[in-house]
């Protein structure tokens, strides 16, 4: 009775998807410093990248129990973010993931049930990405390599940078321009096609016959 | 160093967790919101006089929500507050029956191919 008996189990409680039709998507943008992200985000999003603020102990964690708060020097890390709306109640978040690798466990957070992720490289310091695609190749997260064709680099063949990274089998590479939108959003594309056919391979798997019992 | 710290290098005048009484963690519900779980005003909520039980950072957050209906990082940044503090507060206004929470899609549930398609499509038009 009274204000919130308007429906069966729903008190206030987390609401399920359908109460709350909205759905949002997230995908990582990460990569070296200064490699573009940023600039990426920034060239497909519909709103100026925002910017979201962790708080860490100087030990490099997230501050997440009272009893040392008083006594740890506290710290902050920034993550970039944008928002593109596909159409009303469908969106997708994008995330420039934070550079340093002493952020590693924002990304484990970050990266819990992202749709993909895309991975920026500069060819003249192609060994920045490579903590990245280690990473989401671990958590077997589909992400594509974006070379950013900065104006005084060599040019690369996709092929070329797809073989100097050692990546699997077909993870894709796009050649882009970070600062520019249609290239940005050809990225994305890419990204989103990618992630459909990584998961229909996966759940083939996961009902083909000779799946093994996981 | 000389041991005199000014402006931003001294640190917000308030500390950032003295907003949520020094709590880091969202209350019995236990939920860490994820960054893009979308956040609304709950139609059914209380009335206005129940705000009176919240502080202006709540306040502040559920006008933001009012507007639209908002990601948890979005709200963070609009009201500049550490997404950790915002979490808490959202936790507050979760079980004060204000606002509602959408879980972000699971990942062991990806998406249907059908928003996937969506997605690309829309990409396409933009």
């Amino acid at each position: 009775m009274g204000l919130h008996d308007d429906g069966p189990g729903e008190t206030g409680a987390l609401s399920s998807d359908g109460d709350l039709a909205a759905l949002a998507l997230k995908i990582l943008v990460a990569g070296g410093f200064g490699v573009g992200k940023t600039t990426l985000v920034g060239a497909v999003s519909e709103i100026r990248p925002l910017r979201t603020e962790e708080l860490l102990s100087e030990a490099g964690e997230l501050v997440d129990d009272t009893g040392g708060v008083e006594r740890k020097t506290t710290t902050t890390v920034a993550m970039d973010f944008g928002r593109i709306t596909i159409r009303s109640g469908l969106s997708l978040y994008l995330f420039g993931t934070p550079g340093q690798d002493r952020f590693w466990f924002l990304w484990d957070e970050l990266s819990q049930g992202a749709l993909g992720a895309v991975v920026l490289a500069d060819t003249r310091r192609l060994e920045d990405c490579f903590p990245a695609v280690d990473y989401f190749e671990h958590r077997r997260i589909p992400f594509v390599v974006a070379v950013n064709c900065f104006a005084d680099a060599r040019r690369y063949g996709a092929n070329e940078v797809s073989r100097a990274l050692d990546l699997e089998q077909g993870t894709p590479v796009v050649l882009c321009d970070a600062r520019d939108r249609d290239s940005g959003k050809e990225v994305l594309i890419r990204l989103v096609e990618y992630a459909g056919r990584v998961h229909t391979a996966r759940l083939l798997d996961s009902v083909g016959p000779q799946a093994g019992s996981v | 160093m000389d041991g005199r710290w000014y402006d931003a290098d001294a640190g917000p005048l308030v500390r950032p967790y003295a907003m949520t009484g020094g709590r880091t963690k969202p209350g019995p519900h236990g939920v860490r919101f994820d960054l893009i779980a979308l956040v609304a005003v709950d139609p059914g909520g209380g009335a206005v006089g129940d705000e009176g039980l919240l502080g202006p950072e709540h306040r502040a957050l559920l006008g933001l929500c009012r507007s639209e209906t908002q990601s948890v990082a979005e709200l963070a940044a609009e009201a500049d507050l550490p997404v950790g503090v915002v979490r808490v507060l959202l936790g507050d206004l979760l079980e004060a029956g204000q606002v509602k929470v959408s879980r972000p899609v699971p990942p062991a549930r990806l998406p249907e191919l059908r928003i996937l398609r969506e997605v690309i499509e829309g990409l396409r038009a933009l």
